[in-house]
């Protein structure tokens, strides 16, 4: 094996190292911990960045680790899909981490930057996994990091909020061994492409229970997206927590959408019998409420973080609604969608930290306050940051949609799809100008706010989102390629078994 | 007779009916004993998932040739650690939210007898 062949496992051993070290660093010398977790940022993404480049010859690729072949020990993987996944969440990861550098917030707490960097190796090792109970482990690794990035800077209202969001989170991880169960029981393997192979190969009296161990799958991969009636945790612990921890939290719900896309088709796919694409059914309808519960809730919202988790939950469903066609064409505007929700959610979490901070008691409440510095500045940045969430043109959020619109146009019950994502956007619209025109436009004529804040750093990062939307908007007919070679790829799983195991025997 | 299957069934039936009743109750300590139930019962589900044999070794013994499957014991010492894990983190924050706030209730809402005390 060549060096090139080893980055693969480059996004898991970064953060492995560079978490311990820091949480060495921070003890003594500060500054060398905060360095030592930019570098991990810079460094995280440059490997994503590389591994994106080898992903591009179509190839999938598998890693076995310790060198076990593969159906016996564990292998990860990359295609265009994880690659996709990769780079999405280092840059984010980098544009959140100098976020909460430089707004100080990583201060409130000691251990902000090693929890992140086992948040980040959760993700990471969820996104390259090629086993399910090894999905199961990454997933519980990012759990136990965000409980502690959740609580951090902690408060009351936070911990109230916390301990729901760790008892839903267990339950939900009790449904997965059920599932992992189930599975194993039936088919005597838990690798993913071995799956594909012997779901497919499971004999009549085995397709009830190969049924109930999808749905259940399905179900807890659901809890992790926030998926209507699954949802309800979302909105109180997004709200609760710093919103700088919840920009970063947009991508743990589009984990639980990267399992779906990445097990049903190769699992439950066309060729699976009684099991074949056994979410469908139920996913369509949760979608739909999910895109009407997010974007009331964007229209009802009394503050920025609420109306930012709404926003993230109507993403969700809108990104669902395509999901749930399972086809190639609608995965293929999903996955665009997907890398775009991701962002856009976080941007509006991170213009409800830059308002709340300089807003002093009127913190990110929806109502009319007095004047505060940089009005006009935030006010323009929230604007460029809702038009993208909600999918005006010009940025990459109506792209995204229009895609979704169109791939979805030939399914059956496309006036029902339409009618949805139209409406919440309309819905949505109305929302986002509610909230804006109050907090940014109206002024109730007190002193303007002394506030502590001065200096115009904290405008970096929101503006970096910013700037990455419209690096997608205007490279959107590559992106939109990208999305469609990795769904092409996600619709012949035969190629994913044959990367991990070898011809059929 | 009762088989082994039967009384390994029920027994991951009653914990889970119980685990699920008290996970659904209002206060900290009540949910966190159902958790415990019901992590009990995963993790007996887990272990029967290799099939319920009875003196077979689970890797190697001289002279055996049937053998039980190691992998599901292996899982089930990965769930075992997870949920330990887990289980002490909620025991810590439901305490801490405690005394933060005052009210063992999972939702932080001080119930009826409380509300004087916690205002």
């Amino acid at each position: 094996m060549t060096a090139l062949d080893h980055l693969v496992i480059a996004p898991i051993v970064i953060p492995t190292i560079v978490a311990p070290l820091a949480l060495l660093a921070m003890r003594r010398r500060r500054r060398v911990g905060v360095a030592l977790s930019l570098a991990g940022c810079v460094a995280m993404l440059g490997a994503a960045l590389a591994l994106f480049g080898v992903a591009q010859d179509d190839a999938i690729r598998a890693y076995p680790l310790g060198g076990w072949p593969a159906p016996f020990g564990i292998v990860l993987v990359i295609d265009r899909l994880t690659a996709i996944m990769l780079v999405l969440a280092a840059a984010l990861a980098l544009v959140v981490m100098v976020h909460a550098v430089v707004t100080a917030m990583d201060r409130k707490g000691w251990h902000f930057h090693p929890l992140f960097h086992f948040q980040l190796l959760g993700l990471n090792g969820a996104f390259l996994t090629g086993d399910l109970f090894n999905l199961f482990v990454f997933f519980e690794v990012l759990l136990i990091a965000s409980y502690g990035l959740m609580l951090h800077g902690q408060g009351a209202a936070r911990l109230k909020a916390g301990v729901g969001y760790v008892i839903v989170n267990i339950v939900g991880s009790a449904l997965f061994l059920i599932a992992l169960g189930l599975l194993y029981g039936l088919t005597g393997t838990l690798n993913m492409a071995d799956l594909a192979r012997r779901v497919a190969a499971l004999g009549m009296a085995d397709q009830g229970l190969v049924r109930i161990a999808g749905l259940l799958l399905l179900t807890v991969f659901a809890l992790k997206a926030a998926v209507v009636p699954l949802h309800l945790w979302l909105p109180r612990t997004y709200t609760a927590t710093a919103p700088v921890v919840a920009a970063l939290f947009a991508i743990m719900t589009k984990v639980g959408v990267y399992a779906m896309i990445r097990t049903v088709p190769l699992i439950f796919g066309a060729g699976a019998g009684a099991a074949a694409w056994v979410p469908a059914p139920w996913l369509m309808p949760a979608a739909v409420l999910t895109a009407i519960v997010g974007f009331a809730g964007v229209l009802a919202a009394r503050g920025m973080r609420e109306q930012a988790a709404f926003g993230l939950l109507g993403s969700t469903g809108t990104l669902l609604l395509a999901v749930a066609c399972w086809t190639e064409a609608t995965t293929a505007a999903a996955l665009f969608y997907l890398v775009h929700a991701t962002l856009a959610g976080a941007a509006l979490f991170l213009m409800a930290d830059v308002t709340q901070r300089r807003r002093g008691p009127y913190a990110d409440a929806a109502v009319a306050g007095p004047r505060f510095a940089g009005q006009q500045a935030a006010g323009l940045l929230f604007l460029a940051a809702a038009i993208a969430a909600v999918g005006l043109p010009p940025l990459s959020g109506f792209v995204g949609k229009l895609f979704i619109l169109q791939a979805v146009a030939g399914t059956p019950y496309w006036w029902i799809l339409w009618a949805t994502v139209l409406g919440t956007t309309l819905i949505g619209v109305i929302g986002f100008a509610r909230s804006g025109s109050a907090i940014y436009w109206k002024a109730d004529g007190a002193d303007p706010v002394a506030g502590p804040v001065r200096s115009r750093a904290d405008f970096a990062a929101p503006l970096a989102l910013v700037a990455l939307l419209g690096v997608l908007t205007l490279g959107g007919g590559w992106a939109t390629a990208q999305a469609q070679a990795a769904a092409a790829q996600l619709f012949a799983p035969h190629r994913y078994s044959l990367a991990v195991l070898g011809p059929a025997r | 007779m009762m088989s082994l299957e039967f009384l390994i069934a029920s027994a991951i039936g009653v914990l889970t009916a119980g685990g699920v009743y008290l996970a659904l109750r209002g206060r900290t300590f009540q949910v966190v004993l159902g958790l415990t139930l019901l992590s009990y019962a995963v993790n007996l589900f887990l272990f029967a998932i290799g099939r319920l044999v009875v003196d077979r070794p689970p890797l190697f013994a001289k002279g055996v040739t049937d053998h039980a499957d190691p992998l599901p014991q292996a899982l089930v010492l990965t769930a075992i650690v997870i949920t330990f894990g887990m289980t002490a983190l909620v025991v810590v924050l439901s305490l801490r939210s405690f005394l933060e706030s005052g009210s063992d209730q999972v939702d932080g809402i001080a119930d009826g007898r409380d509300e004087g005390d916690a205002a």
